[in-house]
């Protein structure tokens, strides 16, 4: 660790397997990163690219079967949570990770007040009275911004926008205090005026509490503006880690420089056609032997054909702690995101 | 169209589509929502006009009035030279095959029970009398105009991806030759490496059939890309129309800007800047507010805003904005000197 103290939370070798009728899908292979306290992981990636699936497996929200955790390790603390009991990962879920989803309407229980949903994990993880707990959410209803707190207590879900929805999300998984807060989309079904809400209360809660956030995101609008790592997905695996100015000026891989170059900019030159990645994003029938990206690369080799290319450091830096790649093409020295 | 290129293609004025609340046991006429109320713009043969705005502010009501798929309340619609608005059920028929649209999610907009090739040449089956040969013919064109392989002819849609399913739309709305495409957030579905494909295509047929777009769409970075001139709405209104570049170089109306403000730039130094955060949601088009309907999130609010509903006037040339900070007293271009750290202030 760059300054010594011990990551949060860190994954060795995840590997998740869906067992359907029509096959194995691998949909997670050999994910490793940790999770600093107080810093922002943003994890980039298309639909199917894994990201949520690694997320979810971490703490066992995936239902097995079809899902199936082949490998790997998930240390919080001293504890790997893919081998403890279920009873006591239920209260890590509560009570140490946190969890936001894409959805904030299917997401929130239609029949309970939003106190109530807020209530319940105080009550269960921490052991609050009634009265207790209701302190406690009126300062979470506070803290997240929504006005009135104590009389929004009583109100249902679709009394609120999905703005406020998303905002009563976030005091939820925030009510026990945990470690680490896992976002997951949290942002993608929002007006791009009250994303900017929410991003800016994100900031600012990190700021107040210090906890670690992993931002799942397909935007990378939204990970230039939180993260303060990125990780880039691709079929499964991680493709190209590193610091977030770092992935947005120097990309190494062909997918990160590519997906960088797709998207039109809001200012500066307007291009006159957009670069496009030809083809579709793979299907995870099996275990890779080869690079995912190769049938879309433009920079294909052989050697991406018959060998799956391992995450290599080439900033000095020990893998997973600076800038690492999962590619065996190397961009030339002189050029920095020039071309693609 | 070819003799009256002066006359734009489209034509929308005052377009209000209004949908009825019923309440209680007897149904009583109590209110409406008025998703649009009050459009008008233009659009020449061969431009993109972009729609942008927030989800409820209208765009895609507006889309789907145009073509009248709703039957708009009041307006007039004028496309080609017929009101569209009025036309019999008969004419409009005949209209139909000019003016086609791109729906927003390739999933549902497909029958899964028809194969690629029943679903392209439905449009043919219903407005043409062409032979099966000669449909079929047309078919393998369209298909070769918007990228798909001979073979998929007789699969079902869920045998495709989502970009090929927006592919298979595009070519169903091609099908008759159209002047003028509606579509109607037609990448919003699509992952990123995906939607370029989507949009390099639509510019593509575009010059290749001197197409005519109505785009909408909540993504700013690629209407900028794709659009020519671009209308934002809010609460059932145009807050502004402007050529493309004076809108991005610089928004007038205070909700153009905030909406700019917003985007997620995907550089780490440009996302990080100082923001215009708007306060609030956006009100209910059942009870919109009384004024302009930006007045309760304005950072510039005015006392005129609260009374006087600004109306969309040219305040420079070709752009138009309904905003009081441009017509009342300081004229029309005295106001645009507004400091630009006077709207910082809801940034936390």
């Amino acid at each position: 660790m760059p300054d010594g103290a011990a990551p949060v939370l860190e994954v060795r070798g995840l590997k998740t397997v869906f067992r359907t009728r029509g096959g194995e899908i691998h949909a997670v292979n050999s994910v490793s990163f940790h999770l600093n306290r107080g810093e922002v992981l943003g994890v980039v990636g298309e639909s199917g690219s894994g990201k949520s699936v690694t997320m979810m497996s971490l703490i066992g929200l995936l239902p097995s079967p079809p899902a199936e955790i082949r490998d790997g390790a998930v240390l919080l603390g001293e504890r790997d949570l893919l081998k403890i009991p279920p009873d006591e990962l239920r209260h890590v879920r509560g009570a140490k990770v946190g969890f936001v989803f894409q959805d904030p309407m299917t997401s929130l229980n239609p029949v309970f007040t939003v106190g109530m949903q807020i209530m319940e994990p105080l009550r269960e993880h921490m052991g609050m009275t009634k009265a207790q707990a209701e302190a406690r959410a009126v300062e979470l209803l506070e803290l997240v911004g929504i006005p009135d707190a104590r009389s929004r207590l009583k109100s249902y879900p679709h009394q609120f926008s999905g703005g406020m929805r998303q905002r009563v999300m976030i005091a939820i998984a925030l009510a026990c205090d945990p470690d680490v807060l896992i976002a997951d989309e949290p942002t993608t079904a929002l007006d791009v005026t009250i994303q900017a809400q929410i991003l800016e209360l994100v900031k600012e809660l990190r700021q107040k509490l210090g906890m670690a956030i992993i931002w799942i995101t397909h935007d990378l609008g939204v990970i230039a503006a939180v993260a303060d790592r990125v990780m880039v997905m691709y079929g499964g695996q991680v493709v190209e880690h590193g610091p977030v100015k770092e992935i947005f000026a120097n990309p190494r891989h062909p997918y990160t420089r590519a997906l960088l170059k797709t998207i039109p900019s809001i200012a500066g030159a307007r291009e006159a056609r957009l670069q496009v990645i030809e083809g579709q994003p793979p299907i995870l029938s099996a275990a890779p032997t080869a690079c995912p990206f190769r049938a879309r690369c433009a920079h294909a080799m052989a050697v991406c054909e018959a060998v799956n290319p391992a995450r290599r450091a080439f900033d000095g830096a020990p893998l997973g702690q600076g800038h690492d790649v999962a590619c065996h093409w190397t961009p030339p020295a002189s050029e920095g995101a020039g071309h693609a | 169209m070819r003799d009256s290129l002066s006359m734009p293609l489209v034509q929308v004025e005052d377009l209000k589509m209004h949908f009825p609340i019923y309440t209680g046991v007897f149904r009583r006429h109590t209110g409406d929502v008025k998703a649009v109320d009050g459009v008008s713009f233009t659009i020449q043969a061969g431009e993109t006009l972009g729609l942008v705005g927030e989800s409820g502010c209208g765009k895609s009501t507006v889309g789907r009035a145009i073509l009248r798929l709703y039957e708009p309340t009041a307006g007039r619609v004028v496309i080609g030279g017929d009101d569209i608005a009025t036309l019999d059920a008969e004419t409009l028929r005949k209209k139909r095959p000019a003016m086609q649209m791109v729906f927003q999610d390739p999933q549902a907009s497909l029958n899964p029970r028809m194969t690629l090739s029943a679903i392209i040449s439905e449009p043919m089956v219903e407005h043409t009398v062409m032979t099966a040969e000669e449909r079929q013919a047309r078919v393998f064109e369209l298909m070769d105009a918007v990228g798909l392989n001979h073979r998929f002819a007789n699969r079902y849609p869920h045998e495709f991806s989502g970009g090929q399913r927006q592919r298979i739309g595009i070519a169903r709305a091609l099908a008759l030759n159209p002047k003028f495409i509606v579509c109607d957030e037609p990448i919003a579905a699509l992952d990123v490496s995906i939607q370029a494909q989507v949009v390099n295509l639509l510019e593509d047929l575009q010059d290749k059939f001197g197409l005519t777009y109505l785009f909408i769409s909540h993504d700013l970075s690629m209407v900028r890309h794709i659009a020519d001139r671009v209308a934002v709405m809010y609460l059932g209104r145009i807050a502004e129309l402007s050529p493309r570049d004076a809108l991005y170089d610089r928004p007038l109306h205070p909700y153009a800007e905030a909406l700019l403000s917003a985007v997620n730039e995907p550089d780490p130094n440009r996302a990080r800047r100082e923001r215009i955060i708007l306060k609030g949601d956006v009100p209910s088009p059942a009870n919109p507010p009384k004024g302009c309907a930006f007045c309760t999130r304005c950072p510039k609010v005015m006392e005129i805003c609260r009374v006087t509903r600004p109306e969309l006037a040219e305040v420079q040339p070709g752009r138009f904005v309904a905003c009081h900070l441009y017509t009342s007293a300081a004229g029309s271009t005295g106001a645009t000197e507004v400091p630009e750290h006077y709207q910082q202030g809801e940034t936390t």
